[in-house]
């Protein structure tokens, strides 16, 4: 059998020292009458070279198609030593570093990816890591009613320029605890949150304003009014930011007057492929002061008997094998293999190295929209500096659009219109530090041609 | 077997290794003109650059290989974890997960450029639904604690679309996983304790007293925490169902009973499956997981979107146009995708057969090492019992007359090249040691991990003070964990 | 063995009162609960004005291993929390039933006492957790 070594002659020695006839015995404890026989629906086994051939196969019906996609994950360069480090044994088959004698490997590289992510965000604190930006988003807002001492009202302000599915995970996890989540909307001259709708919720008891930098439409908000409004509202800000960006744009700690008091984001652009949508990370950092309200695993450096320094878990009180019922959060397995990728690849970016990254990202952007706009038929949406991602607004439906732009090899973006039917035809864009000017070139073609072929009205 | 401190390894944090000016060139893009950044405001921009280090690619490859060789690993040696299925990772789940097309695939491509990889979760999706007896699964959630939340939101959500809106309370047997009542409380509602007997198994009269009009349901491990399967199941079935309450089943185990008991068959009417246990994706050092959650009919509509459908040959996303009353999305795309695919080539290579093996060789190595370590002399928690596919042992006479605990055994046990098994967990078992040796161990590891105990136990009773201040060969010493919750140091600061 | 002064009150769940000169009282956590949690690393208590009815959470004691509500043993408003304690919990350690008190409240009626354990009663409970 494959990956059970034991031979005939040990089984029967080992039954013996059990004092049992044969393994099925060892199943006398469970009713007969629950037991199965055999699993039917499973396929025969495969050997690795059978399985290596079906996966390949697999695989080469996918492809690799040319990527203007984003909204929320992003194609990066990923150096060889990410991944040839990132699967040593050592730290892909580890578990959870409760042993910290056995474990230092992986608590000194937390504590050295905490490093980074604080000083990344301009925040203080960091943990280890949560499941993805989504859901890091939804335990931000129950951090932050936690945290918010005056505030009873359980009402989180979230803009309507956060990523979809982060307002949509936020509501179906935080929900549950009776957290409500309320839009606000955006300018439609701009893509950023409008201003003049703040107005309406001034005076009021609201525990937290959820804002997103660069935000969905990837425009740049007017951050430090955002945070400065709501401080004055006495509202913690919690600041939902692509990691990339924050070599290139102020980070959260240091936006308005006070800085946002909790940021939280996707991990994955630092060094973790797409890979259909994970593994990913989320990452989340904040303020010493509430360090206690924080979900998940944190590392400390400490010493050991002799003096010599050392890492370990600190803060367990907090989490679930300890308080249970009253911890933090119920979150146990986090990201930490890609928390490893992660610290692997802000060490090689350094940085200059990221702020390269960053800048590189912003003007393939700006060369991929120049060049989509010069097309009839194709403008931009919003009026307003951006990172690496643009709505473009198209002259005909944009479903059609798309499925003949795949045919020619390239995913023209992602199509708006369940998430912002108020925009009409509108497709979002991104271009990074991978995307050459010959693929530009090629996708501007592309699109030139498909605008000239698909009917304005389909 | 004291340590010559010259010989122990440490390394500098990466950040004393970096210089000014030093950097991996050549994995940076080429430089951009400072005019093409001219339309962000300066106001918007970042002022001063953040702590990332300046080293070069040998220095972060040296530094991360060298932090590697600080960590025990399955790869590496032995790790009786109990609780954690900690069985061989095969290598080849990783390289064809990794396949360039795999990897470079968007989460939001069309379908129609994700085929094969639909394929694969789908398959996934079909086999787990065999081996577990449940009607539904969805993958979507990235670990054991999140396919619990899934699983009482499920309960949750099916109470009240009957207008049941009393049903808040889940009762969790007081040796239950800590993520099981930190999962209630996530879910908004209340957490009932139940007691178990002195042979491991639920208190059935204490469960009719706390169930009723506002039980939600109740989560079980089975076999429990306690390393025992939980012999009247059906009656606690019963009771739950009479008081109209659903049950929950914590695949954390089901390691232990893979093709040999379902828990469909069980009774239960929502799970969740540690892919990374009982299916093999690695441990990661933390994460990622993969806590997909299996349903019976009635809570079919609820499971968390997308899920994936077949029509023909053509596979496709289910989502809230398919699925209306479904609890939602509980990730921002669809879950640890490549922790499924290495899930999925785990199952294909293990075949039915493979599957049964699973749960009959987990099962006789444990109870091989338990039979072994009690004919040393160590206690058994629960001596009447077979042992699932972990046992626990308890301490208490050693530390009452040797005052030598469960955690000095553990960190002994460090020196001698073995990862410590689950120490105090169960909270209920005083001293307690919980050992799972998985099927991928063979005779003579355990045979050596018995060799190790009995120095151990050997040791403790003629040089306790050297037991104590194990472990002796590690790269740090025991570490003083009051220090670091007092005064935390939780980012590395330059020098003032 | 354990230390359980004559001039207290107490509950079953291991918290103390001291009836102060002015009419106040103090609130700490006795010397078998202090020794259960072992070194504290963290005391949070409660802010000055919080009404709290008898049996309210109102501080957490937390050590490595393990963390533990205090429960409001009186009904009353708080007035003071030992301010002392954010810098230094192991005064609860040292000196449970001194320096490391918790918080001081006004209590909301003045038989509030009554309810509460005499110091023999709550060695009898100690002795019952066979502690």
């Amino acid at each position: 059998m494959p990956f059970i070594p034991h031979t005939e002659a040990e089984v029967r020695d080992m039954l013996a020292t059990i004092g049992v006839p044969a393994i099925d015995n060892l199943f006398d404890e469970i009713p007969r009458n629950l037991r199965c026989d055999g699993l039917p629906g499973i396929p025969a086994a495969l050997n690795e070279q059978e399985i290596g051939r079906l996966m390949s196969e697999r695989a080469a019906r996918d492809g690799r198609p040319i990527c203007l996609l984003g909204a929320g994950a992003y194609e990066h360069h990923i150096p060889s030593a990410v991944w040839a480090i990132t699967t040593r044994g050592e730290f892909y088959s580890a578990y959870t570093p409760y042993q910290a004698e056995a474990s230092q490997g992986t608590l000194q590289s937390i504590y050295e990816y905490q490093t980074m992510m604080a000083s990344l965000t301009g925040l203080e604190v960091s943990n280890a890591t949560l499941y993805d930006g989504a859901s890091a988003v939804a335990e931000a807002a129950l951090m932050a009613v936690r945290a918010h001492r005056r505030s009873r009202s359980l009402r989180i302000l979230i803009a309507r320029t956060v990523h979809p599915h982060y307002r949509k995970v936020a509501i179906s996890t935080a929900g549950n605890q009776g957290l409500r989540f309320e839009e606000l909307p955006f300018e439609r001259g701009t893509g950023i949150t409008d201003a003049a709708a703040l107005q309406a919720y001034e005076g009021q008891d609201i525990t937290a304003l959820v804002i997103q930098q660069p935000n969905f439409f990837g425009a740049l908000e007017d951050v430090d009014a955002l945070t400065d409004w709501a401080h004055a509202n006495n509202m913690l800000v919690i600041a939902v930011v692509n990691p990339t960006s924050l070599a290139l744009l102020k980070p959260p700690g240091q936006w308005g007057a006070k800085g946002a008091d909790i940021a939280v984001g996707e991990g994955q652009p630092l060094g973790v492929p797409l890979s259909s949508g994970g593994p990913y990370f989320g990452f989340m950092t904040s303020r010493m002061e509430y360090v206690r309200q924080m979900p998940g695993r944190i590392v400390g450096r400490t010493v050991d008997l002799n003096g010599r320094e050392g890492f370990t878990l600190t803060l367990q009180a907090r989490e679930q094998h300890i308080r249970r019922g009253k911890a933090t959060s119920n979150i146990c397995t986090n990201q930490g293999l890609l928390m490893t990728a992660a610290t692997i690849y802000l060490s090689l970016m350094g940085p200059q190295g990221l702020a390269r990254v960053a800048a590189a990202c912003h003007a393939r952007s700006a060369e991929l929209v120049d060049r989509l706009t010069a097309i009839k038929g194709v403008r931009l949406a919003f009026n307003r500096p951006r990172f690496h991602e643009a709505v473009l607004l198209l002259d005909r439906p944009v479903q059609p659009v798309l499925q003949a732009l795949q045919s020619a090899g390239v995913l023209g973006g992602f199509d708006l219109a369940t998430d912002y039917p108020e925009l009409g035809a509108a497709l979002l864009v991104c271009a990074t530090e991978t995307r050459t000017s010959a693929d530009i070139e090629r996708c501007a073609a592309a699109f030139a041609n498909v605008l000239r072929q698909v009917k304005h009205a389909s | 077997m004291q340590a010559d401190p010259s010989k122990v390894k440490t390394e500098p944090v990466i950040f004393r290794h970096s210089r000014p000016g030093r950097g991996a060139f050549g994995q940076w893009p080429a430089a951009v003109p400072e005019a093409a950044l001219a339309d962000i405001p300066a106001a918007l921009r970042r002022q001063s650059a953040p702590c990332l280090p300046e080293v070069s690619e040998l220095d972060v490859v040296r530094h991360f290989t060298r932090l590697s060789q600080l960590n025990f690993s399955i790869d590496t040696h032995f790790y009786p974890l109990g609780s954690c299925t900690m069985k061989y990772n095969p290598k080849a789940c990783n390289q064809y997960a990794m396949l360039p097309e795999f990897t470079g695939r968007h989460p939001l491509a069309p379908e129609s450029q994700g085929q094969g990889f639909l394929a694969c979760m789908h398959e996934l999706q079909e086999m787990l639904k065999e081996v577990t007896g449940m009607r539904g699964v969805s993958l979507n959630p990235m670990a054991g604690a999140h396919g619990e939340f899934a699983g009482v939101a499920m309960i949750r959500a099916y109470h009240r679309a009957r207008g049941d809106l009393r049903r808040n309370e889940i009762i969790v047997p007081e040796a239950a996983h800590g993520t099981n009542p930190a999962t209630a409380t996530m879910c908004g509602c209340t957490v009932r304790e139940v007691p178990v007997d002195a042979h491991g198994d639920v208190v059935l009269d204490e469960l009719r007293k706390a169930v009723g009009p506002n039980t939600a349901g109740i989560m079980l491990t089975n076999p429990s925490t306690l390393g025992v399967f939980e012999r009247r199941i059906e009656d606690v079935e019963r009771i739950v169902r009479d008081a109209g309450g659903l049950l929950y089943y914590d695949g954390a185990n089901l390691n232990a009973i893979l093709g040999k008991v379902r828990p469909g068959d069980m009774g239960f009417d929502v799970m969740h499956m540690n892919l990374h246990k009982t299916f093999s994706t690695p441990h990661g050092g933390g994460g990622p997981g993969a806590g997909a959650v299996g349903v019976a009919e009635r809570l079919l509509p609820f499971m968390p979107i997308p899920v994936v459908g077949r029509d023909g040959d053509n596979y496709r996303w289910l989502g809230e146009k398919d699925l209306p009353q479904s609890i939602g999305r509980l990730s921002a795309f669809a879950g640890n995708a490549g922790v499924l695919l290495r899930a999925y080539v785990y199952m294909r290579m293990l075949g039915r057969e493979g599957m049964q093996r699973v749960g009959e060789y987990s099962t006789l190595n444990a109870n091989y090492l338990f039979k072994r370590l009690q004919s040393i002399g160590f206690d058994a928690a629960y001596p009447d019992r077979r042992a699932s596919h972990e046992f626990i042992l308890t301490l208490r006479r050693q530390a009452r007359d040797l005052g030598v605990t469960a955690m000095d055994v553990a960190k002994r046990l460090l020196d001698y090249g073995f990862h410590a098994p689950t120490t105090y967990f169960p909270l209920l078992v005083p001293e307690c040691l919980l050992i799972e040796p998985t099927e991928t161990e063979s005779k003579e590891a355990l045979d050596g991990f018995v060799d190790a105990m009995a120095a151990i136990l050997h040791e403790a009773a003629t040089d306790a003070e050297q037991l104590k201040g194990a472990p002796y060969t590690m790269p740090v010493r025991r570490l003083d964990d009051v220090r670091a919750a007092k005064h935390l140091d939780l980012t590395w600061k330059p020098a003032a | 063995m354990t230390q359980v002064p004559g001039d207290l009150r107490f509950t079953k769940t291991h918290e103390w009162v001291r009836q102060l000169d002015n009419g106040m009282v103090e609130i700490g956590i006795s010397d078998h609960a202090q020794h259960a949690l072992g070194d504290l690393v963290f005391v949070e208590v409660p802010e000055d004005g919080r009404e709290l009815a008898v049996g309210d959470a109102c501080a957490v004691v937390e050590s490595v291993k393990a963390a533990s509500d205090v429960y409001a043993p009186v009904a009353g408003t708080v007035v003071a929390g030992n301010p002392a304690l954010a810098a230094a919990p192991e005064l609860v350690n040292q000196d449970c039933y001194g320096a490391g008190w918790l918080m001081r409240l006004q209590p909301a009626n003045k038989d509030y006492a009554a309810s509460l354990l005499a110091p023999t009663d709550y060695e009898s409970v100690l002795a019952a957790e066979g502690g």
